[in-house]
């Protein structure tokens, strides 16, 4: 095909990783818009020449292409998924004031909650004791900020579609039961049951449950992952 | 109703300048209430339990919290003038990217400048320069980040710029001469009155970087 009339395709790419919690938020989205797309699986331990073209500054995944213009930046990616695709369902509510609330949650989240599992993961013993019942204290402000902020409804859900905030929010934490397999236990029930019953209801919900990474492969590269701390 | 306007904020602070430049650029006014962060007050601690920093803006009442957060805030509600985000969708996130891109990068290495030595101080340095240049690769020959008009990633950076007299004092070094290009666009965004009447004496800055290693102990 001439390159002019590919460019002119309403072409969508997504590069990920089969494991990534995070490029899953980007396809998540599409689906969700109803938005066809071509994925890219990358392997970061040799990565493309392509990725390396369309994301220099970071060199990670997640990356759309649209129309031959990158973007990079998951939670940047779904702002513009909402904003190029207009239609519903939306990611964002349209009040200023509850945007400015997801986006403040949504940074949370990866600012804290999942550097937290990574601290987990990378810790041992009492360290990793310790790991554990501050992140399940980050998880309880989570829950009480989502409560307050949102009150009345489940943040994470928009009716019957999944929300912004559900769609980051069920990055790693909907991989649990992997983690818990390979002993990178976090789970923490008894402190925090409002959040793991929203990590459930994620669960459940067809598009990430499709989208979920196939569990026994999972366990055995969180099984690799961690004998490197050890 | 007239809107009520509040920011908390600290007088040093580039996340805190951002706002001010912010609300400067779409002319509204605000009651700027100077924060004590040794001995943080019952406003901000109601206002921000989660992070208890600053700025916090809090517009009638509803606090909105994290600088970039509380930018694109301002740029929504009082829409109808001086746009800060562009408003095609791929410019949009270009300029989210590289806005977080710089609240990311830059103030790591910027404050271990003058608050570390030896080997983690020029570390430090190698690494901000970097940033500095990726910036200025970005910048290239458009008069401001955001192409013709000033715009987000402008308001997310230029904060940083008064804070560059610290970095060259401690550093031993001169951005002027690592990103000549750079410090036009500063001198440029210098021009505007909202970065101006935004932005702190530099030398004020650094006197008081010199203070606060005292009370630190940092030699």
């Amino acid at each position: 095909m001439e390159k002019k009339e590919e460019n002119q395709r309403e072409e969508v790419l997504v590069f990920g990783t089969w494991a990534n919690s995070i490029s899953g938020r980007v396809e998540i989205a599409l689906k969700l818009k109803g938005i066809p797309y071509e994925y890219v699986e990358e392997d970061l331990s040799n990565k493309s020449e392509l990725l390396l073209r369309y994301n220099p500054v970071h060199k990670k995944v997640p990356v759309l292409v649209h129309k031959g213009k990158p973007i990079a930046e998951s939670l940047v990616i779904l702002e513009y998924i909402d904003e190029n695709w207009p239609n519903s369902p939306k990611l964002l509510p349209q009040d200023p004031y509850q945007r400015a609330k997801v986006r403040f949650w949504a940074n949370y989240y990866d600012q804290k909650i999942i550097p937290g599992i990574y601290t987990i993961g990378q810790s041992q013993g009492k360290e990793r004791d310790e790991a554990i019942e501050e992140w399940s204290e980050l998880v309880r402000v989570l829950e009480e900020g989502i409560e307050k902020d949102f009150p009345g409804k489940l943040a994470l859900f928009e009716g019957d579609n999944i929300s912004f905030l559900g769609i980051v929010v069920s990055s790693y934490a909907c991989c649990y039961p992997a983690f818990h397999e390979a002993g990178s236990v976090f789970l923490s029930w008894e402190k925090n049951p409002l959040f793991w019953s929203w990590v459930n209801a994620l669960r459940d919900y067809p598009l990430i449950k499709e989208k979920l990474p196939p569990h026994h492969r999972l366990v055995e590269s969180l099984k690799a992952y961690q004998s490197r701390f050890s | 109703m007239a809107d009520e306007v509040v920011l908390l904020d600290l007088w040093s602070s580039m996340f805190g300048m951002r706002v001010r430049v912010a609300l400067a650029e779409k002319g509204v006014e605000y009651e700027y209430k100077e924060q004590d962060l040794r001995n943080k007050g019952p406003l901000l601690l109601e206002m921000n339990p989660i992070h208890k920093k600053i700025p916090v803006l809090i517009h009638n009442g509803k606090p909105i919290c994290e600088s970039l957060i509380i930018v694109q805030y301002i740029d929504e509600v009082w829409h109808h003038k001086a746009p800060l985000l562009p408003s095609d969708p791929y410019q949009r996130a270009q300029a989210r990217f590289w806005a977080d891109y710089v609240d990311k990068k830059v103030y790591p290495p910027g404050r271990k400048i003058w608050a570390t030595k030896g080997d983690e101080q020029e570390e430090a340095k190698k690494e901000f320069i970097e940033i500095l240049k990726v910036l200025e690769g970005e910048l290239g020959e458009k008069p401001y980040f955001g192409g013709e008009s000033f715009g987000f990633v402008d308001i997310s950076f230029v904060t940083f710029s008064c804070w560059f007299h610290v970095y060259e004092t401690f550093g031993n070094f001169s951005i002027e001469k690592e990103c000549p290009k750079l410090m036009a666009w500063v001198k440029r965004c210098q021009e505007r009155e909202s970065v101006s009447k935004s932005l702190p004496d530099e030398k004020k800055l650094l006197e008081f970087v010199y203070y606060l290693m005292k009370i630190f102990g940092i030699e």
